[in-house]
């Protein structure tokens, strides 16, 4: 087998495993948002172990890209690809680390029943989901278009972050007692923010692979 | 002491304009075009055959030496066309050329660094001592030679010796180094020596250099060209070409994918 071919299979197998680190990643999210809607303790306890694995993927991830480097010093296309897993790993793993720590909240969270409808909490968790899967899937498939909408999607998740805030404080204006619930829910929205903004560094780094040219928004 | 390069009216920037070259038949040039900016490295890549070495050796007027070349276009060295009525012992003494070879003279260091200002009428020994110190000391040779300036040159280890000959080139005060695969003949060692050379000579020198090594045009270039075939496929900053080529064939060679 050639070297190129053989180069051509660790970069493969690099892509694969970046896949299946983004899939886990994207079903922690999953089951985090499915564990805060109907409160369901056991679930939101169980994502920190799936976290473990993450991690685990994150280590082997970097070690696959730092081989590459060693011995192949790629340039061009291949140079893009390695730096981007490189650079995408760490946020990758910030979704997997704030999937398990909303998990972790609803877990302790305070109080037998939410103190309001989850109407805004639950349309950032959807679209945490969905910026997620589709920063994902903006790499998989070298889909620049799909980056940008992910990239736009972030507007929508800044104002949805600012309407929780405003309403948390009114209950907790309103009844002291809320504060409790008030502020892990106010945490759980803020990684959700977060969220959105790590797969929003996804989709730069996927415009990167394609173009050579890294921008922040 | 007389200066050489007082007749020098050349400048260190490159500027060739539709060159196309013929060995009989065989078009070994087509149609190129290109700007080299002064006092900057300039790398040459491509697989062999492509054309790099034979339009490197255009700007010295080296090709004049080939039977049945036939060279058309215009080539501008700082300024003036080299191909119209000019003194060609004088381009060549602005365009220094090191090759993939170390060539010394079977003559004793000194001598190697004289023989060229010799040549140009410089026969005072005060004046001699100063230029052979001058270009031993921009090679960065000085240190490790100033005790051995009569020994024969051929005694030198194949990194020295290649240095030997950048510095006999620099004894013409040229302003530009063209460079044929300078390294390829060189461990890691003596080849860092003349990357960090090349490095401190593009302060006042023009370098444009073959090679069939990317990482080191990567290290040490700041422009490349790439050539297929006889065409300048891309040229651009080196940066740009070993990160996002723009053209497939540029992609595919830098990548190992030809073939």
């Amino acid at each position: 087998m050639s070297i190129r071919k053989l180069f051509e299979e660790e970069l493969a197998g690099l892509k694969t495993e970046l896949v299946e680190m983004c899939r886990l990643t994207e079903q922690m999210l999953d089951n985090a948002i499915t564990a805060l809607i109907n409160r369901d303790r056991e679930l939101g306890k169980s994502i920190g172990q799936m976290d473990k694995r993450v991690d685990e993927y994150e280590m082997d991830i970097e070690k696959r890209c730092m081989r590459i480097l060693l011995k192949q010093q790629p340039v061009a296309k291949d140079f893009r690809e390695v730096s981007t897993a490189l650079k995408m790993i760490t946020d990758i793993e910030r979704f997997g680390d704030q999937a398990s720590d909303i998990g972790d909240l609803v877990y302790t969270m305070p109080g037998d029943k939410y103190i309001k409808e989850l109407t805004h909490i639950k349309a950032m968790g959807n679209l945490a989901v969905k910026m997620v899967r589709e920063s994902v899937n903006s790499f998989i498939n070298n889909n620049e278009a799909l980056a940008d909408e992910v990239i736009n999607l972030d507007d929508e998740m800044d104002d949805l972050f600012l309407t929780v805030k405003e309403e948390l404080i009114e209950l907790i204006k309103k009844d002291g007692k809320n504060g409790d619930q008030a502020i892990e829910l106010m945490m759980v929205a803020k990684y959700l923010e977060r969220i959105g903004d790590h797969a929003v560094n996804v989709c730069e780094w996927t415009k990167y692979n394609e173009t050579g040219v890294h921008t922040k928004v | 002491m007389k200066n050489i390069t007082q007749a020098n009216e050349y400048g260190g920037s490159i500027s060739v304009k539709n060159a196309n070259l013929w060995y009989g038949d065989f078009q070994a040039l087509k149609d190129i075009s290109v700007e080299i900016p002064e006092k900057q490295v300039t790398a040459f890549i491509g697989p062999s055959g492509c054309g790099k070495s034979t339009f490197l050796k255009c700007f010295n007027r080296m090709n004049d030496l080939v039977d049945g070349c036939k060279i058309e276009g215009e080539f501008y060295v700082g300024g003036t066309n080299i191909y119209g009525k000019i003194d060609v012992n004088e381009l060549r003494k602005n365009v220094g050329m090191v090759f993939q070879k170390p060539n010394p003279f079977p003559m004793s260091v000194y001598d190697n660094i004289a023989y060229g200002p010799r040549t140009f009428g410089i026969r005072k020994h005060a004046d001699l001592d100063e230029i052979v110190e001058k270009s031993l000391r921009q090679a960065a040779m000085w240190d490790e030679l100033k005790d051995r300036l009569n020994k024969s040159a051929l005694g030198l280890s194949g990194g020295q010796q290649q240095r030997l000959c950048i510095a006999r080139s620099l004894a013409a005060n040229p302003k530009i180094l063209l460079m044929d695969e300078p390294t390829s003949a060189l461990d890691p060692i003596s080849t860092g020596k003349i990357e960090e050379l090349m490095e401190e000579l593009k302060k006042d020198i023009t370098i444009v250099i073959v090679t069939h090594n990317m990482q080191q045009a990567t290290r040490i270039a700041d422009k490349t060209a790439f050539f297929l075939l006889g065409e300048l496929v891309e040229f651009g900053n080196t940066d740009d070409i070993f990160t996002s080529p723009k053209d497939e064939r540029t992609e595919r060679y830098i990548t190992g994918r030809f073939g």
